[in-house]
């Protein structure tokens, strides 16, 4: 952390190292979302290591329509008396007054969500200007790297939030994996070449490429419904999931929680995840890609 | 001579602490079974989510494997591992495993709005340690027999009996190895002499 090499983000006084170190200590756990309480409850007593408080989950907000917003802050301050784990909370991409206010609240992360209706079609929230950390969601390298240059102290697949279905965080994923693996294969001089391509920062190219991996934590999200889910990402190198629609939607949200946390924690285990993924009641049903017109579609929102 | 360290990896920052100790020429394994725990000489207890980790440990039928080999093995814990090393802990959604006798207080320096780096001053080393505070846990009600090792405005930060240590901070996120050093110093010593 003392050294150059590992702070390509430009600050200086150590925040931006303590908010990586935040994400750092999620890793290899489940992050929740939960829109009362009594859910956020069910969470901690379930093994999740933080909640996503927001006043509907991804798939109601799909069902719904109409323009999703920051969640009201008296139930975000409501979920954060009633657990210990540290709490999240998302604001619409660009919505930089919405971060105020739920840094404001003392939130522990800010989502700069797509799952939420974009205030800004041409900018993401510059991130630094804040003292909490920020996650935000990536399809594949390029986005992820502008993101951390915006200062984002976590990403996150964006799959695809709400459809229960979890080939677009396998997709996006994937991506990412191979696009680093790309880079380090790659001659010195063909990095800037790649920085241009990618509309990327070219220090954080160069990092990726010396390092093989991002300089901040990598986790899951988007469609996550199952343990085998879980474990699935965790293989593909999600270093920790975020579970949405998956288990308060599913018909036995307590047993499909603490099933999930099991299957993130021993995820490269056979027996455990057969015996996690045993006697659960139905899943959420979820939506087969070709059912969300290419407009709904959530993961296409920022860039 | 075995000299493995076990890394605790239900959830948490378990991976740097194998860096950590890659870096000292140590070799670590991660422990998420009671089996693991065969052939190792010492125990590290990352930082991450106490309550998640001590349900974990609880579900997963560890918790007394790890309590027994932590009470006769080197233990250092670190932050979430610091509350579980305790006697006591402010939140009862925790159950510690009772190794060193003092009270660990949970998110006593406030939500990560306040978290921070600060130079600790360290009893062993005459430089200061820049240290990663992260939603980081309080050392209360301190029994006499333990040790001092670190202080913050004269807080105690880091504490220590025999081979096991507890610290409030985050050491593995630091490139700075010396803490891990003096632990495996404290107890190698002990098993070589």
């Amino acid at each position: 952390m003392r050294d150059n090499t590992e702070n390509n983000t430009g600050t200086s006084d150590g925040a931006f190292e303590v908010n990586v170190g935040l994400a750092e200590m999620l890793k290899g756990g489940a992050i929740m979302d939960v829109t009362n309480a009594e859910q956020a409850r069910i969470a901690e007593d379930a093994g999740a290591c933080a909640v996503m408080a927001l006043e509907r989950i991804p798939s109601d907000i799909r069902r719904d329509g109409g323009v999703a917003r920051m969640s009201d802050p008296g139930m975000i301050e409501e979920i954060k008396n009633t657990v210990s784990i540290p709490v999240m909370a998302k604001c619409r991409i660009g919505h930089f007054a919405e971060a105020q206010i739920l840094q404001a609240l003392e939130v522990d992360f800010i989502d700069e969500s797509e799952v939420l209706t974009p205030a800004d079609e041409v900018n993401h929230i510059y991130k630094r200007d804040f003292t909490v950390p920020f996650v935000c969601g990536a399809t594949n390298l390029g986005e992820a790297l502008r993101r951390i240059g915006e200062g984002a102290a976590m990403m996150r697949t964006k799959g695809e939030a709400g459809s229960g279905n979890i080939v677009e965080a396998v997709r996006h994923m994937r991506a990412l994996q191979d696009e680093m693996r790309r880079l380090t294969t790659l001659g010195k001089e063909q990095l800037m070449s790649v920085a241009k391509e990618w509309g990327a920062p070219y220090d954080l190219v160069c990092y990726v490429a010396e390092h093989g991996k991002l300089p901040v934590p990598n986790f899951s999200a988007g469609g996550i419904s199952t343990p085998a889910d879980a474990a699935l990402v965790r293989q593909l190198g999600a270093q920790a999931v975020f579970v949405g629609s998956g288990i308060f939607k599913s018909d036995d949200p307590v047993a499909r929680a603490a099933a999930i946390v099991k299957a993130t924690t021993y995820y490269d285990d056979p027996s455990v995840l057969l015996e996690v993924s045993r006697g659960l009641q139905a899943a959420m049903k979820g939506l087969e890609m070709s059912e969300i017109p290419e407009e709904e579609r959530l993961a296409i929102r920022g860039w | 001579m075995n000299n493995t360290v076990g890394v605790l990896a239900l959830q948490g920052a378990y991976q740097k602490h194998v860096e950590s100790l890659s870096s000292l020429g140590v070799g670590s394994r991660l422990i998420r079974r009671a089996s693991e725990l065969n052939g190792c000489c010492a125990l590290i207890l990352p930082g991450g989510e106490s309550t998640t980790i001590s349900l974990l440990l609880q579900k997963n039928d560890l918790y007394s494997p790890i309590k027994t080999f932590a009470e006769n093995h080197p233990v250092l814990g670190v932050c979430a591992g610091m509350i579980l090393m305790a006697s006591d802990v402010d939140d009862e959604r925790v159950t510690p495993l009772g190794l060193l006798p003092f009270r660990a207080s949970r998110n006593f320096y406030g939500r990560q709005m306040h978290s921070f780096s600060a130079d600790v001053t360290l009893d062993f080393d005459d430089r200061p340690f820049n240290a990663p505070f992260i939603r980081a846990p309080g050392i209360e009600k301190l029994s006499p027999e333990i040790t001092r090792l670190a202080t913050l405005n004269n807080n105690a930060v880091m504490i220590g009996m025999g081979d096991h240590i507890a610290l409030s901070f985050h050491p593995e996120l630091t490139d700075d190895t010396r803490i891990h050093a003096y632990w495996l110093n404290r107890f190698e010593r002990a098993m070589y002499y």
